[in-house]
């Protein structure tokens, strides 16, 4: 758990890099229904931007979609294939400088 | 189909370099194109390794090639296999060398934007295409947040994820075991600094590549099977580190990629290299692994598929963008080839196919068929054992340490056996000469 902690730190610290331009409705949305039943939660510790957590109270998928990095890992990872994964709205999103 | 009022002779999706080195194609044959971009800056949703393909680009961008903007000339190689405490590294240097170029995604797209509208591209950015317009199961054109756009023919070149191509259903979804997840770092150092950790003249744009494997760390100590591979490129006042692995192991053992990358910039050989820097920007992206046996249907009535929409990439020998810029200009020849008979079906654009047949594309992707599932089976022998080994090997060689030599060496020889089963071992030796044959008697 420790090193989980510490890597989710570490995410923050990278995303604070990056510049975005937010859009304000999210382009990732996971099917509530299929997210209840997953037992796998593969979502929350693949992505490599952090994006989705559990909401310990209601036990919801939380969506940080802001953080998205586009890459598509939670599309082709998740085990009930129950995120609807487009693309933010044009000129929305990531804008990488350095890569 | 005849009443429809066409924007475009051809609509290109995605401006990477596979659908720049189409749309170019197209325009230097005198017919219109228009190529549709989702962001707002060439270049600033796309990711890669660092380094850029000469050979490829001379080809498409011919006389403008000289003003490519690069930072440097990647011109030597490491390959070293990591270990717990150090590494065994193999470094092929050729100084007048000039086969990769070292240069932002940032500055490559902007580069080869420039070029083409130079060439007579019509280049529409900040426009994200919602889905294809097909009538009588002919694609027509593309649909916009905005707008439709029309044209008989539309390439698809909208990257790995390609909503395009799996809307058509030219492709299933991808599983887990064919995807690579990589991330990067882009660390700010200053010039000297790089030059002087590198071996690095200042007087020329000199830059070096490293290749990682292994992945023998302490926080990783318990994982039985992990196919990663990490990687290094210098840059005038940057350096990329990254890392990918494949998506099966992240998750079947509840991995973070970011966290495989952080023990790589600790790692005692590496931690050096980048020690003091700053970073700068942090990236994601997939690399489609499946090869030649994931290749999708390349080709419908009215479309055409290049680049890593199509899976067209060589892991081992890190090509990518070689792939995407040939393959684009493939797809822009056939479609030219289509227009030109007035067919736009899928028999007609199948040329597509037989062009990329008589290309390195088809054929590489054909002899490593094998290759990355053959390593990824065996990752835990290449990634820990073998490193391991090689450790032990050179200890004895380097160290002093007042024992018999040949007692050292009978020992060394005699571990390979009870370390790892001669089942094992034979199961090594079989994939190392499976992939051997099939590269070497490949098309």
């Amino acid at each position: 758990m420790q090193q989980n902690d510490k890597n989710k730190k570490s995410i923050q610290d990278k995303l604070s890099t990056i510049k975005y331009n937010c859009d304000n409705t999210s382009h990732l949305i996971p099917d509530k229904k299929k997210c209840a039943k997953c037992k796998e939660k593969t979502c929350t510790f693949i992505c490599p931007a952090d994006v989705y957590s559990i909401d310990e109270s209601s036990g919801e998928i939380i969506v940080q979609y802001e953080n998205c990095l586009e890459c598509g890992a939670c599309r082709i990872a998740c085990p009930k294939q129950a995120i609807d994964w487009k693309y933010p709205k044009q000129g929305s999103g990531v804008i990488y400088k350095h890569s | 189909m005849d009443n429809i009022n066409f924007n475009a002779d051809v609509i290109v999706v995605g401006a990477g370099p596979a659908g720049i080195s189409a749309a170019i194609s197209i325009a230097d044959e005198g017919k219109k194109v228009v190529l549709i971009e989702k962001a707002s800056y060439p270049g600033s949703k796309n990711m890669y390794g660092g380094a850029v393909y000469t050979s490829a680009l001379k080809e498409i961008f011919k006389q403008d090639f000289d003003s490519i903007p690069y930072e440097r000339i990647i011109n030597s190689h490491t390959w070293a296999f990591l270990n717990e405490t150090g590494s065994f590294d193999i470094t092929y240097s050729n100084k007048e060398s000039a086969s990769a170029y070292a240069i932002k995604r940032f500055n490559l797209e902007r580069w080869m934007i420039d070029c083409a509208k130079k060439r007579g591209v019509y280049y529409i950015p900040n426009t994200l295409v919602k889905k294809l317009i097909q009538i009588d199961s002919k694609v027509v054109g593309v649909e916009t947040e905005l707008e439709q756009y029309f044209a008989p023919i539309t390439i698809i070149a909208d990257g790995v994820n390609s909503l395009l191509a799996r809307e058509l259903k030219l492709r299933n979804n991808y599983n887990t075991k064919d995807i690579i997840l990589s991330v990067k770092e882009t660390i700010k150092l200053d010039k000297k600094t790089i030059e002087e950790r590198f071996n690095l003249s200042s007087d020329c744009k000199d830059g070096v590549n490293k290749q990682y494997f292994g992945y023998d760390f302490k926080s990783l100590k318990n994982i039985k099977k992990l196919f990663m591979m990490s990687f290094l490129y210098t840059f005038k006042d940057t350096v990329m580190i990254g890392v990918g692995a494949s998506l099966e192991d992240l998750s079947k053992n509840k991995l973070n990629i970011n966290q495989i990358l952080d023990e790589v910039k600790s790692h005692p050989e590496i931690y050096p290299l980048i020690e003091g820097g700053e970073t700068i920007e942090y990236s994601a992206h997939l690399i489609p692994e499946g090869g030649y046996k994931k290749i999708p249907k390349l080709t419908s009535n009215g479309v055409i598929i290049a680049g890593d929409a199509a899976g067209f990439i060589n892991s081992v020998h890190f090509e990518g963008t070689n792939f995407a810029l040939i393959s684009g200009k493939l797809a822009g020849e056939s479609a030219v080839y289509s227009l030109n008979q007035g067919d736009y079906s899928e028999s007609t654009l199948n040329i597509y196919v037989k062009k990329l047949q008589k290309s390195f594309i088809l054929k590489d992707l054909y002899s490593y068929r094998n290759v990355i599932e053959k390593l990824c089976s065996r990752s835990d022998s290449i990634e820990v054992y073998y490193p391991k080994k090689i450790k032990e090997l050179f200890e004895i060689i380097t160290s002093a340490n007042c024992i018999s030599k040949s007692s050292q060496i009978r020992n060394y020889a005699f571990s390979f056996f009870k370390d790892r089963s001669p089942k094992e071992l034979l199961k090594d030796a079989f994939a190392f000469i499976k992939c051997a044959i099939d590269v070497f008697f490949g098309k």
